[in-house]
């Protein structure tokens, strides 16, 4: 019964929650603002078919944070740094969906090995090293929620600015370049802002878990709707709801953040899944009248 | 009907019409060494229907390419509306063959037809009630309204075609071009999407030019046909080219046009392993699935 009451108070603990509150204040305002960068970028994410671009962006950004943190020229920068490369040499090899994906999958285990090189290298502590990985706790200081914040804003304006060619070129690349819709650029423009929002995630969630705020909320999202106005506005408030929420219980725990907010994020997805379901079987697909027997 | 410069012409080309929406004079296509099509004289006016064929790799999407300005002629001059082509020009509308959108789409039926209206401006999109009356227009006049705001990845192939066609008209444009819009579609929505766009050029006075592989789904509202094929070409109505004689002469050996039913059968062009889509293995297939007068059944 004790061994059992551990186990849980490892998990959930509680006790002077309202000091730790305080304490962790920045990391909860860190994200808010994850979530609303995440959710809107992964509606994009989603219609261009990139969740695997966004897994080897993490594993390169992984790379650039050991290395960082090995040279000492800081984690932030380091991951951000393996980030934007990693987005660059995708967006410009991989334009077509199959060489994207091999380039991805050539990418993805070269970046974690080199991170595992720098971590093996690093002569400090190893939760540490840990943390670029799965995520950490430790407290988001007002420095680096000063860059988190600009980055986030320079992603959120920079998505606002191409918001309706991005979205033409993402559903139907071969109209938007017919209409004159610079789909070469966008695809550029898109990816370098996909690798500042992944070096971001990967400060808070770490870098293997990064999938359940760029790309699970935008998927939740969609199983509720199809309107451009609400996919975007509900995939960030799951994206809040996971990460706000997930912080706030992970506070009394030993135990990291991730789980908390991949758990959080992956049930939202479920409910959506089933509302979808239950939803299909009463015929509610937007249809005024029933489809026609020939469908082509 | 005035020339500009009648030596500049090769002997025997037609001089473009006073009413053409484009005209392609002497126009050569070529990447490297290698020649698509050369001395093409095409000239598309007003409400003219024209079907482009021919064998894969003749060049047949490459000319709707440059007609929208995404590859330059290497020789020859092309005008749209007399002035020289661009790119994004919004008086051309563009319909592609059909992709099954998935559920990674967050759009409705409308809002795909909105991205014809205004995808290409930048920011993001607000809402205006003259925007959603002409999407509303643009539905009914594609016979889309009742699943206006049904997901597009929940719409059958040929009811996303009805809206390809939609979005292409929002331009208010001059010509339609088409790229095997009707490839994958049941025989059912072959035939309703091709009397769509027919329906439309009549109604907006559209030049069409429309890409396939297969003319029996249109031949009875073509105006013209265009034939391309070993670098070479054949204009003209649908009897003057689908004939034995000239299909035989274009591409240099003997081929076969068998007339049956009201629909055209070309047997014997079968070039490379791809084999050409007009072959009778394509057309006979589709010859299954209809009733004798032609209807799909």
């Amino acid at each position: 019964m004790t061994a059992d009451a551990d186990f849980w108070s490892q998990i959930f603990n509680f006790t002077n929650y309202g000091e730790l509150l305080v304490l962790l204040q920045n990391s909860i305002i860190a994200g808010a603002v994850l979530g609303v960068v995440g959710g809107l970028i992964g509606v994009f994410v989603m219609s261009r078919d990139m969740a695997f671009a966004v897994h080897g962006i993490s594993e390169l950004s992984f790379a650039g944070a050991s290395a960082g943190l090995l040279f000492g020229v800081g984690v932030v920068e380091g991951s951000l740094v393996g980030s934007l490369v990693a987005a660059a040499l995708i967006g410009l090899l991989g334009t077509r969906a199959r060489d994207r994906n091999s380039i991805i999958a050539v990418l993805m285990p070269f970046g974690l090995g080199l991170g595992i090189l720098c971590l093996a290298l690093y002569p400090g502590r190893s939760a540490n090293k840990f943390g670029l990985l799965t995520g950490q706790i430790v407290a988001v200081d007002n420095p680096r929620l000063g860059s988190l914040i600009a980055i986030s804003i320079v992603v959120v304006v920079g998505l606002a600015v191409v918001w309706r060619p991005l979205m033409f070129a993402s559903v139907d690349v071969d109209v938007a370049s017919a209409r004159g819709v610079p789909t070469r650029f966008l695809s550029l423009y898109f990816m370098l802002l996909l690798g500042l929002a992944v070096a971001v995630s990967v400060q808070v969630v770490g870098s293997l878990l990064v999938l359940s705020i760029l790309v699970t909320p935008a998927a939740a999202a969609l199983r509720l709707s199809s309107s451009p106005v609400l996919v975007p506005l509900l995939s960030s408030v799951f994206a809040v709801v996971s990460l706000v929420g997930g912080i706030m219980l992970a506070l009394g725990g030993s135990v990291p953040i991730s789980p908390y907010v991949t758990t959080i994020s992956f049930l939202i997805y479920v409910v959506c899944r089933v509302i979808a379901a239950l939803r299909k079987r009463h015929g509610n697909s937007g249809r005024t009248v029933d489809p026609l027997p020939a469908r082509g | 009907m005035t020339l500009p410069d009648p030596t500049s012409r090769p002997a025997g080309a037609p001089a473009a019409p006073a009413d053409a929406v484009l005209a392609l004079r002497n126009a050569t296509l070529g990447f490297g060494s290698r020649t698509l099509w050369s001395g093409l004289d095409l000239a598309v006016t007003a409400g003219e229907f024209i079907a482009v064929i021919g064998a894969n790799g003749s060049g047949k999407t490459s000319l709707l390419k440059v007609i929208l300005g995404q590859q330059r002629l290497s020789g020859g001059t092309a005008r749209f509306l007399g002035a020289p082509l661009r790119r994004g020009n919004r008086r051309i509308g563009y319909i592609p063959q059909q992709k099954l959108a998935d559920d990674g789409t967050p759009l409705r039926a409308r809002d795909l037809v909105g991205l014809g209206i205004s995808g290409h401006r930048f920011g993001v999109p607000l809402p205006s009630a003259s925007r959603r009356h002409q999407v509303d227009e643009l539905l009914a006049a594609v016979g889309a309204t009742r699943y206006a705001d049904a997901p597009i990845s929940s719409l059958s192939g040929g009811e996303q075609q009805r809206l390809r066609v939609g979005q292409a008209l929002a331009g208010n444009p001059s010509l339609l071009l088409c790229d095997e819009p009707l490839l994958s579609l049941d025989l059912n929505y072959q035939r309703t999407v091709s009397e769509l766009i027919d329906t439309q050029r009549r109604a907006r006075d559209l030049g069409v030019l429309f890409v396939t592989h297969d003319i029996n789904p249109i031949l009875d509202m073509v105006d013209r046909v265009l034939y391309l094929a070993n670098g070479r070409f054949r204009i003209g109505t649908p009897d003057e080219v689908l004939q034995s004689s000239v299909l035989s002469a274009l591409y240099g050996s003997p081929v076969d046009v068998i007339r049956t039913r009201g629909r055209v059968i070309v047997v014997g062009t079968a070039d490379g392993s791809h084999g050409h889509p007009d072959a009778t293995g394509e057309t006979a297939h589709h010859d299954r699935h209809l009733t004798p007068d032609g209807q799909a059944s």
